[in-house]
């Protein structure tokens, strides 16, 4: 279980609290209005920002003050998910191994197996520009199954693919979350995403971060807040 | 383990910077002993004047060069635009002796001028020294200036255009405000150039009404070894630089003209007289540039194979000498670089520490620490390489920050996530995406390094001199033959080096 206990965040002209938790196989959305702090929460989740107080915990331990590396967490960014100079296997490599030593065949065997559920198999030796929108977030989806962590955040890293695309990776990473049981935290500003994605929805507004609840209930029974942001 | 490598290394080359600079400064102070006299007063009053003159020469001819160059659109603009951007890699001493070949005694003006019977003064002196650091440093303004033009955005212009504006008009609501904010900067950049420039004022000037504090030191230190005075000297200068530096820093920072949308520029450029005086002034400019370069280019092309042999190790020293300096200077930039992003602006100022001292002080200073253990003359080429990426790491290090920055807000989480160590990052991001910048700031810091006759002078004997040296001293004898093609030579070695690894780095990314 992910436990976030009374967690601020404060920056110059900014500052977020938030306490909840979520158990390992759900799926939560966090949406808001933009500049909410949704990517701060994130982001302070995966050790990229370091809280004022509170605490972060993972099946017990506390997560607080490990760097991100060190974190059971495998993080979808906006963009520049893939070096653009690495081939998608380099790419792969380098999430896998750190670039510690050169590339051993069961390392080789591992990257093959991540490719192979994305539908890339034939493009490990491509380089992501020379990938269409879809096929690099799918290789990138490819490294998150690869490094195989048990908490997977997501910030709106399908934002620039068409609906249909969109809907097509959400699928995808839901299968890729089944299959390792992982925890997945989606940011969002599109409430479609959180119906069609999340088993839990949390809203972020103006640094203040409500419990999550069940998808289907937040939306049918919506707050005042929400009201508001989905323009009822 | 490799991160705590690499925190040692950055305080190793903190301390060793910091050393550099405060070392030899403190041996300079400790060794002053000595008052100074009538001759350095002058010489701290010509040092002022000709940086003072000098700066404010080049930029005011800059700017209707700079606006010519902005406005007009002519087949050959790019070439003019790169060539101004040669001199700042040409050593001082070719340029010198590019000069000579036009305005020197016997130079192309000299025998024009004798074949109408006429005489023309003598370029050695005030107005030779003056006349070099125009035509080395008014490229870089108009440079400057060029961009200070690109920065208005042209939606500026079409709102001139509508409200009827005409040259004058535009002048002075559109342009001006733009030159108030990027012509004191550039002015007080060239004004620091000209003040600690040596090689200049060693070769054209001279005597009692043309010595720069920088000559005095190197007359004090190599013609009377008097190293009180020497330090006394050194003191002043650092003093200079200093003042300098703090009158840099007071002034204000460019804000930019606002967020245009990069429409082309749709006013047409003015026609008539002022069309004339634009392409006039660009055809003089490029005159002034290149008749001097192609005059020493075919007056050493014909001896460059009867060169005396001497000049051969020579030239192998120089190259070595800026090679290692070079990679010292890239590499100190790149760790200070990185580390400026993730600790702050202290090390944006270590970086920029040897703004503060200038080649001779540094030289007087290492000089005075090396004297009483061993022969200066022994520790030449090492102390020539350490000065020389001392000082090109400013360079190197504005080159290379902004690439590092934005590779940073690109992929630093990711390598953060994944828990590169530094040797992977450098080797699987850093050095992949940076190529091109890491060539351009080896080729640049090569090149300068190439061409410095700056502490060498202090330290070198007849055996160990590299090739800047040696030219100085083929010009000294007046083998204007030899020294042509010597600096012939060195123009191709630094922009052979400067190339090498620009292109190579650049064409490979």
């Amino acid at each position: 279980m992910l436990k976030v206990e009374n967690l601020r965040l404060e920056q110059s002209d900014f500052s977020l609290d938030a306490t909840f938790s979520a158990n390992a196989g759900e799926r939560l959305a966090i949406l808001g209005p933009s500049g909410a702090g949704k990517s701060s929460l994130l982001a302070a989740l995966g050790g990229f920002l370091a809280p004022t107080s509170g605490r972060i915990l993972w099946e017990g331990q506390d997560l607080t003050n490990l760097p991100p590396a060190k974190r059971p967490i495998s993080f979808l960014f906006q963009d520049q998910n893939l070096f653009a100079h690495l081939s998608v296997e380099d790419n792969l490599w380098l999430a896998l191994s750190a670039g510690k030593g050169r590339k051993t065949p069961e390392q080789q065997e591992k990257i093959l197996a991540a490719l192979e559920p994305m539908g890339l198999s034939a493009y490990g030796a491509r380089r992501p520009g020379s990938l269409s929108g879809g096929q690099a977030a799918r290789a990138a989806l490819a490294m998150v199954l690869l490094r195989a962590r048990p908490i997977l955040l997501l910030d709106e890293p399908f934002s620039a693919l068409g609906p249909g695309l969109k809907q097509e990776m959400l699928a995808l990473v839901q299968e890729v979350a089944a299959q390792t049981q992982a925890l997945v935290l989606l940011v969002t500003h599109q409430p479609q995403d959180a119906i069609d994605f999340a088993t839990l929805t949390l809203f972020l507004d103006q640094g203040h971060a409500s419990y999550p609840q069940e998808t289907g209930a937040f939306f049918a029974e919506p707050s005042a807040i929400l009201k508001s942001y989905l323009g009822k | 383990m490799a991160r705590s490598a690499v925190s040692l290394t950055l305080v190793g080359v903190t301390a060793v910077l910091g050393l550099l600079l405060i070392g030899p400064l403190a041996a300079v102070i400790w060794r002053a002993d000595q008052g100074l006299t009538a001759l350095d007063i002058e010489a701290v009053r010509f040092t002022l004047w000709q940086a003072a003159l000098s700066a404010s020469l080049s930029v005011a001819l800059a700017v209707p060069l700079a606006r010519a160059l902005y406005r007009r659109r002519f087949y050959g603009r790019g070439a003019i635009i790169s060539l101004l951007g040669a001199p700042f890699l040409l050593p001082a001493i070719v340029a010198v002796l590019a000069l000579l070949s036009v305005f020197g005694r016997v130079g192309l003006l000299a025998q024009g001028a004798a074949m109408l019977g006429l005489t023309l003064p003598s370029i050695y002196g005030a107005m030779g020294v003056i006349l070099a650091h125009v035509f080395l440093n008014m490229p870089f303004a108009v440079r400057l200036l060029l961009l200070g033009w690109q920065s208005i955005p042209s939606e500026r212009f079409r709102l001139a255009q509508s409200l009827g504006f005409g040259p004058p008009a535009l002048f002075l609501h559109i342009e001006l405000p733009m030159l108030r904010l990027v012509a004191p900067g550039a002015v007080m950049a060239i004004f620091m150039i000209c003040l600690s420039s040596f090689a200049v004022a060693l070769t054209l000037g001279g005597g009692p009404r043309a010595t720069t504090v920088e000559l005095s030191i190197y007359q004090a230190l190599r013609f009377d070894f008097n190293l009180g005075a020497a330090a006394a000297l050194g003191l002043l200068q650092s003093t200079l630089c200093l003042a300098a530096l703090g009158l840099a820093a007071l002034l204000p920072m460019q804000h930019g003209f606002g967020i245009g949308l990069d429409r082309a520029l749709a006013l047409g450029p003015p026609k008539g007289w002022r069309a004339y005086a634009d392409f006039a002034g660009i055809f003089c400019a490029t005159v002034f540039l290149l008749l001097p370069l192609g005059v020493l280019f075919y007056t050493g092309l014909s001896g460059i194979g009867s060169l005396p042999w001497v000049i051969w190790p020579a030239a192998a020293r120089s190259v070595g000498v800026a090679l290692c300096a070079a990679f010292l200077a890239c590499f100190a930039a790149l760790i200070l670089a990185k580390a400026s992003l993730r600790y702050g602006r202290f090390y944006e100022g270590v970086a920029m520490l040897p703004l503060a001292t200038s080649s001779l002080v540094l030289g007087t200073g290492l000089f005075l620490i090396i004297h009483p253990f061993f022969s200066p003359a022994r520790a030449a080429l090492s102390v020539t390489i350490l000065t020389n990426g001392f000082l090109s790491l400013p360079f190197a290090f504005r080159i290379l920050l902004p690439d590092l920055r934005r590779l940073y807000a690109d992929y630093g989480h990711q390598m953060t996530l994944y828990d590169l160590g530094p040797w992977a990052a450098f080797r699987f991001v850093i050095w992949p995406r940076m190529r091109p910048a890491i060539g351009f700031a080896l080729g640049v810091t090569a090149a300068i390094s190439m061409g410095d006759l700056g502490v060498i002078t202090l330290f070198a004997n007849a055996d160990g001199t590299t090739l800047p040296m040696m030219i100085a001293r083929l010009l000294g004898a007046y083998k204007m033959q030899e020294a042509a093609s010597a600096a012939l030579l060195l123009v191709l070695l630094s922009f052979g080096l400067f190339w090498l690894f620009d292109s190579r780095e650049g064409k490979d990314a």
